[in-house]
């Protein structure tokens, strides 16, 4: 019992997956990070300056290709007329609305999971087959439930960021050492007080990597749900009005932000997340 | 699940793309080893299969039940009865054979596309500083705008017909395998690569007897999640145009208002999503004949 004590002690970092973390955390710092770094940069530089030669030297059409600096341009006057504004906080609205319901029910079934090892046992299969599901197979089924306007997509984006937090919270709860919950027993911490001071805390990052998921996920959705239903105002639209009018400049420009904003979210979360661990391995 | 996508570079794709075969096991036997030694619930497999089975079993008593005393309209859920029936009309005139076999067929050659390209990219972006320092973080910057939003305009250059689906699906199946092969190969122990130095070993046998064995199970993961991307973006690009496959199947269900047709859809997606993990996963035991001893692992 000792042996096993011990063995299991350090166990989350034998689970594969939490031993990956690190590596590829290692990997990250090695390929981000780490650089002052010119040679990337030569490379977006050069990326940039084969845009400006495709454009202007004339290899591609100017109808399939815009100037960079077009895409800069259209950006200005979007600012000016508000528009792109409007779209990006009706966007938003969405994407964090969904966001919150998303992942307020996947830290409640979540914890449950992993409180109960019957629920666990009972539900947990089942929770992780509909992971199987493709995300966006829930589009059409939604959409017809609760419509293809706002509600249809503020249930879709909740659909997406329910299932990492889920599973982020299963998983953290369930996995706490051994040798905490041994010493919770012999301390006759009551359920709730084992669960406010032992399973929590240990349980934090992982619950954290789930939301981190969802946060990508939701982002993702947003998009999506924007693209697949009802054309409203919003980041999507204004995609798919690029698309649909060739508006190319348009177009460049809602995929840009489309990429920056998700970037954004990304290094919030991995700021958060840094600042979590420092003060979680205190 | 893990949809999509994106190149999400390591740290933070990690999350999204966690596949459960990895977390579930863990997740699992730690339970077990905690309910045993508590001895509150120590049951066999068998009894963890059958509890398992007996949540969706009670879910469809329910949905059952809904129908039977018109608890729930037929526009919001049909019975599973009418579910049962158009699934066995749409086998016997063949349409889900049909939309199946068009999606696996576009599931397939985008895959193998992406994972070919993946694997050559990744491998040189592993074994290679300079390819993984100028050509890495441009492809990581494209990749990291969801395939979904480079769509519209990739509509554009190619039309919505199937090359259009083979590149948004081998693009989204590439990204993890580069991303695995790359650090697989990467993360070869230096005590092996050191030995390859001290025989002498040349690129070739370096490659095949020290990087690859070395990355196979790296590299097998980018391929699940690849497929499990290749799956995801296979309905995303049915749904967004399309007009045969399980993506259109579900479109036009919502378009007649048939919901059977929707669910059925979704049923079946489901089950081929598994279905190729389930492949694939046996492939990998296949390709490292070594852990067999040490199944608890998988």
């Amino acid at each position: 019992m000792s042996i096993d004590a011990t063995a299991r002690s350090d166990s989350p970092a034998d689970s594969p997956a939490a031993s990956l973390a690190p590596s590829r955390r290692a990997t990250a710092r090695r390929y981000g990070a780490l650089r002052p770094d010119w040679r990337p940069l030569a490379s977006f530089g050069a990326l940039l300056a084969l845009w400006f030669a495709a454009h202007h030297l004339g290899w591609i059409a100017a109808k399939y290709l815009p100037s960079p600096l077009a895409v800069v341009e259209r950006l200005m006057s979007e600012i000016r007329t508000g528009t792109i504004l409007d779209d990006l906080q009706e966007t938003l609205r969405r994407n964090l609305s969904g966001l919150a319901i998303g992942a307020a029910a996947g830290l409640a079934l979540g914890a449950l999971l992993g409180i109960s090892t019957l629920v666990g046992r009972i539900v947990g299969p089942t929770v992780l087959a509909q992971r199987q599901t493709a995300l966006f197979a829930w589009v059409p089924l939604l959409a017809m439930w609760f419509g293809g306007g706002d509600t249809g997509k503020i249930a879709f984006i909740a659909v997406a960021a329910f299932q990492p937090v889920v599973i982020g919270t299963w998983r953290g709860i369930s996995l706490v050492p051994a040798t905490y919950r041994e010493l919770s027993d012999v301390l006759l911490l009551s359920r709730w007080n084992y669960i406010r001071l032992v399973a929590v805390p240990s349980a934090l990052p992982m619950i954290f990597t789930g939301l981190h998921g969802a946060l990508i996920y939701a982002w993702l959705a947003t998009v999506g749900s924007e693209l697949f239903l009802n054309i409203s105002p919003g980041l999507g639209g204004r995609l798919n009005q690029g698309s649909q009018l060739f508006e190319i400049d348009l177009l460049f420009l809602a995929i840009l932000l489309f990429g920056l904003i998700g970037l954004g979210y990304n290094t919030l979360a991995e700021r958060a997340e840094a600042l979590l661990v420092r003060w979680n391995s205190r | 699940m893990s949809l999509t996508q994106t190149f999400n570079e390591p740290a933070l794709r990690e999350p999204a793309f966690q596949e459960p075969a990895f977390q579930e096991p863990a997740a699992a036997a730690s339970a077990r080893r905690a309910t045993a030694r508590r001895g509150a619930l120590a049951l066999g497999p068998l009894a963890s299969v059958l509890l398992g089975l007996s949540f969706p079993l009670a879910l469809l008593l329910a949905w059952w039940g809904a129908a039977r005393f018109g608890l729930v309209p037929e526009q919001i859920l049909p019975a599973p009865g009418t579910i049962y029936d158009t699934t066995l009309g749409l086998i016997a005139d063949g349409t889900l054979a049909t939309h199946l076999e068009v999606s696996a067929r576009r599931v397939l050659i985008g895959f193998g596309l992406g994972a070919v390209f993946g694997l050559a990219f990744g491998a040189a972006a592993g074994l290679s500083p300079a390819v993984r320092a100028f050509l890495y973080p441009p492809v990581q910057a494209v990749a990291r705008v969801n395939v979904l939003a480079w769509m519209p305009l990739l509509t554009l250059f190619m039309g919505i017909d199937e090359p259009l689906k083979y590149v948004v699906i081998g693009w989204s199946a590439a990204i993890p395998v580069i991303l695995g092969t790359a650090r697989g190969i990467e993360n070869v122990s230096p005590a092996f690569r050191e030995l390859g130095q001290v025989l002498h070993f040349d690129t070739r046998d370096t490659l095949r007897l020290v990087a690859v064995p070395g990355a196979v199970p790296s590299i097998f993961a980018g391929l699940r999640e690849g497929l499990a991307n290749a799956w995801q973006t296979l309905v995303l690009a049915e749904l967004f145009a399309s007009f045969e496959g399980l993506g259109y199947l579900m479109t036009w269900g919502r378009q007649l208002f048939q919901l059977d047709l929707v669910i059925i859809a979704m049923i079946v997606v489901a089950l081929a999503g598994l279905a190729m993990d389930l492949l694939l996963r046996l492939a990998e035991r296949r390709a490292q004949p070594w852990t067999r001893g040490t199944a608890d692992v998988h």
